[in-house]
């Protein structure tokens, strides 16, 4: 309850609620969110179950146009799947894949940076370099050659059947440097201060220091870095989609699903691509502008005079 | 300078050794050379002399260093897709893939600087407001989707420019060139354009903000001051400043146009080094796969070394020419 009061007089809420486009972000983000963790009851069709499904529904433009069929609001893809349920689930399996990718990439990068920075000496050299190399390589090129070599290790049928952890890891693994760098400037920032020595002289074990005392005071920068990153990770996943190294066609995720409708456009069937298109966009959009308020917020040092 | 550039070749090697060793336990891992070749007809006695003769049967580091002295010689493998060295292979769709680029470049560059600096010098008129949301929007927009609106707008509906392949090409001492013909050109817009689409809204940013920066700084009051041409303090003064930043994140950031490559190159079936990599991904063409593998990361780890020093160098004479305090200290 304290803490909840704390919240509501605080700073952090109190100039959120003052910036509009922070708000309509947050509020697109959370029901954009809520409704695809929804989409099992809200969606008139399960694109999983096969029963539902009819070859020969496939390619209906959506229900305002001419051709249109009133049981599909947004028309159904190449393969009969209604595109409004579809896209639901579809936003759901980027929604898990972007926020899973990140947690994992944090966790990574975390504990390298904390063990590099605290740690110092030939171990966070020899970290840090590692980093670094993997730094100056594009992260998309990281994430296009691990799910190469994911998919000759595991084979087409099974890296369809693992997709969704298998591009967290992907995911994480491309973008983990992020982390390590931000987290071990702080904790090099953090280490020589008054109250990890004081934690020191008590006696605390290492790990306690490490976990306890200075962990904590490094979030702020992770959380700055974690929006934007999310909006990140769910591109990377639509763009391996896309490239056909991601989710399959079987289960939808945004990507996957551009990429379906990609050969349709050339016939005209617009839709199939253009509705999970603009889906994307705005998701990817509305963390990018909450992302760049809660950084404008949480660090004062940006503050633009 | 000396240092660094040595701490880059240690670093390329040792990535090139790590790749190369990924790539080659799998390569070792999955599928088997010698049924390849032969086919299920060959008996067995006879598939084990082969096997013997190709060096299969020795220890797995004795077959890797065998594997990093070929890749020292130019010699990646063969393909067993194209059933071709894989270098020849990379080497004849390389220049699809640099002419890509190249073109990309310039647009961005044409692009941003007078957009840039025009919503630099004027930050209140409706066009530098316009560019400035097209830019928030423009970085949430993945380059395929760019690539696809446009294919249907240019492409599918207005028929106004070909949608995907490369076109009419010229041989010019052995670089297949699509600069040359018309029929090239006309293929290239949209590849190019969508390819820039990413780099856009990131540099007219960039070029913004470094531009309003340096028209805050005392030098440029004081040229005011002077009662000078506003286009000379605009032009001479103030964007000389900025280009230097700007050109050294341009020169450092054109690997990621490589990587992206990859996307434009499959939805305009560019023939280029991006989209011949997929197709060895789903053909499970592992010699290929690594081959690319090694000489993108070697390339990219290269360029961006050549890179820096260059920037480097030419930082440090321009400051002799600009900054008089170094010039004196210099022949003191």
């Amino acid at each position: 309850m304290k803490t909840w009061q704390r919240f509501i007089d605080s700073y952090f809420l109190y100039s959120f609620k003052r910036d509009p486009v922070a708000v309509t972000s947050f509020s697109i983000f959370v029901f954009l969110v809520v409704i695809s963790f929804m989409a099992p009851v809200i969606a008139p069709y399960s694109p999983y179950d096969t029963s539902t499904i009819d070859i020969m529904d496939s390619e209906i433009p959506p229900q305002w146009m001419e051709e249109g069929d009133e049981r599909f609001f947004l028309g159904t893809d190449n393969m009969g799947r209604d595109l409004f349920s579809t896209l639901l689930y579809g936003l759901r399996t980027s929604v898990v894949i972007g926020i899973g990718a990140v947690l994992f990439q944090a966790l990574l990068g975390i504990m390298v940076g904390l063990t590099a920075g605290y740690l110092g000496g030939r171990i966070d050299a020899f970290l840090m370099r590692i980093a670094d190399i993997q730094f100056s390589i594009p992260y998309l090129m990281v994430a296009i050659i691990t799910s190469a070599v994911f998919q000759i290790a595991f084979g087409v049928g099974r890296f369809e059947e693992l997709a969704l952890p298998l591009l967290v890891i992907i995911i994480g693994i491309s973008e983990w440097p992020k982390y390590a760098r931000t987290v071990r400037a702080s904790v090099l920032g953090e280490k020589n201060k008054e109250y990890v020595e004081a934690a020191r002289v008590i006696g605390l074990n290492r790990r306690l220091i490490v976990y306890r005392h200075i962990l904590p005071n490094t979030l702020t920068p992770v959380l700055v870095i974690s929006t934007i990153q999310v909006a990140q990770a769910v591109m990377s996943e639509a763009a391996l989609s896309f490239l056909g190294l991601g989710m399959p066609i079987t289960k939808p995720s945004l990507g996957s699903l551009i990429n379906a409708g990609f050969e349709y456009v050339f016939s005209g069937s617009w839709w199939i691509t253009l509705f999970p298109g603009s889906l994307l966009v705005t998701f990817t959009l509305v963390i990018i502008l909450f992302g760049d308020w809660l950084r404008d917020v949480l660090n004062p040092k940006l503050y633009k005079g | 300078m000396f240092a660094f550039i040595i701490r880059r070749i240690i670093q390329a090697i040792i990535v090139m050794l790590v790749i190369g060793f990924i790539g080659f336990s799998i390569q070792h891992n999955i599928g088997d050379p010698v049924r390849d070749m032969v086919g299920e007809r060959v008996s067995e006695a006879e598939r084990d002399a082969l096997r013997d003769k190709l060096g299969l049967n020795d220890p797995f580091l004795t077959q890797y260093f065998r594997f990093v002295k070929n890749a020292c010689h130019g010699d990646l493998g063969i393909s067993y897709f194209h059933n071709k060295p894989t270098m020849e292979v990379i080497l004849r769709k390389a220049p699809a893939t640099l002419e890509l680029v190249f073109v990309t470049s310039i647009i961005i560059l044409l692009i941003t600087f007078p957009v840039g600096i025009y919503s630099a010098l004027y930050p209140t008129s409706w066009f530098s407001r316009f560019t400035m949301g097209a830019s928030t929007i423009g970085v949430a927009v993945p380059v395929f989707l760019t690539a696809i609106v446009l294919i249907y707008i240019f492409g599918v509906e207005l028929q106004w420019l070909p949608a995907f392949g490369r076109g009419d090409t010229v041989n010019v001492w052995g670089w297949e060139t699509g600069l040359l013909t018309w029929d090239g050109l006309i293929h290239l817009i949209l590849p190019s354009f969508s390819l820039a689409s990413i780099m856009l809204p990131l540099y007219i940013r960039l070029i913004r903000s470094e531009m309003m920066e340096v028209l805050e700084t005392e030098y440029i009051k004081f040229a005011w001051a002077k009662g000078l041409n506003r286009y000379r303090v605009w032009l001479l003064h103030a964007f000389k400043n900025t280009l230097l930043p700007v050109v050294t994140v341009f020169g450092v950031e054109i690997g990621i146009l490589f990587a992206f490559t990859l996307l434009t190159e499959t939805v305009f079936q560019w023939q280029g080094m991006g989209f011949m990599f997929l197709e060895a991904v789903e053909r499970a063409d592992t010699p290929l796969i690594v081959a690319y593998l090694v000489i993108m990361i070697v390339a990219y780890l290269v360029i961006i070394g050549v890179m820096f020093v260059v920037i480097n160098t030419i930082v440090d004479v321009i400051y002799g020419f600009v900054n008089p305090m170094v010039r004196i200290a210099g022949t003191k």
